[in-house]
């Protein structure tokens, strides 16, 4: 299902990372570290009782290290794999089953992403309260915002609106 | 024009630009001709900031057309002092209006107070975003005085925050023009002003410069903006830059004869009064023509959406959306 079944760890950590999932998503070939980016653009904090396994830095083929994430009893959406590309765009998405992999398909850069992010600029008119939904543009190295048109090129993540 | 709202100079295309501008200059010839054009229509005003010319030529240019204004007055004396979103302001007062102007202190009002209206809203400022009616009154005056194609133009000042500029440079990509930015460093174009000019034009020659001096002379347009003080963390360093950024007659020695000084206005120090008699001064002409080219648009956007109601592109009402409602745009 991935290459985390590569390496072969005797530890009970490596038991949890590696055990199947029934039905559900798996994330794989997250960049290092972008976990919880991943799960926090899923709006998944846990206190919904979602049974979710989070790999982090773990050894990959394809990158140095990588991130892994599986979440049982869900299937993602296009549009929550489309947001994924900003933080994730090399991931793999597995849907999961009866313990086997039916779907596999890499994300897809969309045009916009709507509500997922904050705009960093605070004279934007989005972060005055008004009833309004974030939008970005997907650029080819960035995003940016379409009301106030500020770029932003770095540290996409940071923008992720967790509220 | 085929645009429901003006939000910013970018939407427009060059045959957009020419058809506001023929129309202005046919009011302009002619403005008894249109003096009863828009009876009983109103135009709601949003001004958020602060505005002298921008607001006074709306509302003049509403009456010249035989229509009024309402206006929100102040912030302080609005709902919005109790706390009302601008999506909320807007939904009301279009209700009373046919037509709405806004200026906003947020960038980006414009384009998200548009999503929640039906009639058209013209955007007169969104904080350090877009003045596409400026833009366009800009554009007459230079083609008044220097033509639009094969144009040279120094846009010197504030660049950084300065809207006006940055509608300005968008809307020259259009046409046959080498734009040069002459400002202090901490001043510059903002980077998404820059990647959206050469988005915007594959032609557009662009290039940014430190002092006038090495391109004046080979100028058509000198559009001149107000360096704000503050800018700048202290008044010393503003009074040593903005000095750097002021012209006067012996500074134009060695610009063309034919040179046309522009500015929005208001002005500090940054053209000597003295510039105000000669030949190169426009800004009071530029000032002008605000009157004409909002009667202009106003005169489309009102017959524009009265005459498309019924084709599904809007829900606005047809024969309250303006005195002769259904008359035909020309």
């Amino acid at each position: 299902m991935s290459d985390d079944h590569d390496h072969h760890d005797d530890n009970a950590a490596h038991e949890l990372r590696v055990s199947k999932i029934q039905d559900g998503t798996v994330i794989d070939h997250v960049r290092g570290g972008q976990a919880l980016n991943v799960l926090a653009i899923l709006g998944i904090d846990g206190t919904e009782g979602e049974e979710v396994s989070v790999g982090m830095n773990v050894p990959s083929n394809r990158f140095a290290r990588k991130d892994i994430v599986k979440v049982e009893g869900r299937e993602l959406s296009q549009d929550e794999v489309d947001v994924l590309t900003l933080i994730a765009p090399d991931a793999t998405i597995n849907i999961v089953r009866d313990y086997e992999v039916v779907e596999k398909h890499r994300v897809e850069r969309p045009g916009y992403v709507e509500g997922v992010l904050s705009c960093p600029n605070a004279d934007c008119i989005t972060t005055g309260g008004e009833p309004v939904t974030s939008r970005f543009e997907v650029l080819p190295d960035g995003v940016r915002c379409t009301y106030c048109e500020t770029i932003v090129r770095e540290e996409i993540a940071a923008l992720i609106d967790t509220a | 024009m085929r645009h429901d709202h003006l939000i910013t100079s970018k939407q427009l295309s060059r045959a957009d630009i020419e058809t506001v501008l023929d129309r202005a200059a046919e009011i302009d010839a002619d403005p008894d001709a249109v003096a009863d054009r828009h009876a009983n229509a109103l135009l709601g005003l949003l001004f958020f900031e602060p505005s002298t010319r921008t607001k006074m030529s709306f509302e003049t240019a509403m009456k010249r057309l035989g229509g009024d204004v309402v206006d929100m007055g102040s912030v302080e004396s609005s709902s919005v002092k109790k706390g009302e979103t601008l999506a909320d302001t807007v939904r009301v007062i279009e209700g009373y209006t046919d037509a709405l102007v806004l200026r906003h202190p947020k960038q980006g009002a414009a384009a998200m107070a548009s999503e929640f209206v039906d009639v058209p809203l013209l955007n007169a400022g969104d904080g350090a975003g877009h003045h596409p009616t400026q833009t366009l009154l800009d554009l007459y005056t230079i083609q008044e005085n220097a033509g639009l194609d094969d144009l040279t133009i120094g846009i010197m000042g504030d660049l950084k925050y300065g809207r006006t500029v940055h509608s300005l440079a968008y809307a020259l990509t259009n046409f046959d023009t080498r734009q040069h930015f002459i400002s202090p460093e901490s001043l510059q174009l903002p980077r998404e002003v820059v990647y959206d000019l050469h988005q915007q034009g594959e032609d557009t020659q662009i290039r940014e410069h430190d002092a006038l001096e090495p391109v004046l002379s080979s100028l058509d347009v000198l559009y001149v903006t107000r360096i704000q003080r503050e800018r700048f963390p202290d008044e010393e360093e503003y009074r040593k830059v903005a000095g750097e950024y002021q012209i006067d007659t012996e500074t134009l020695e060695a610009a063309s004869d034919d040179l046309t000084v522009m500015h929005p206005l208001p002005r500090v120090d940054e053209i000597a009064p003295e510039i105000d008699d000669t030949d190169y001064a426009a800004y009071f002409e530029q000032a002008h023509n605000a009157v004409p080219v909002r009667m202009a648009l106003l005169d489309l956007f009102l017959c524009d959406h009265g005459t498309r109601t019924g084709t599904g592109e809007t829900t606005a009402t047809d024969d309250t959306a303006n005195g002769n409602g259904g008359e035909a745009d020309e």
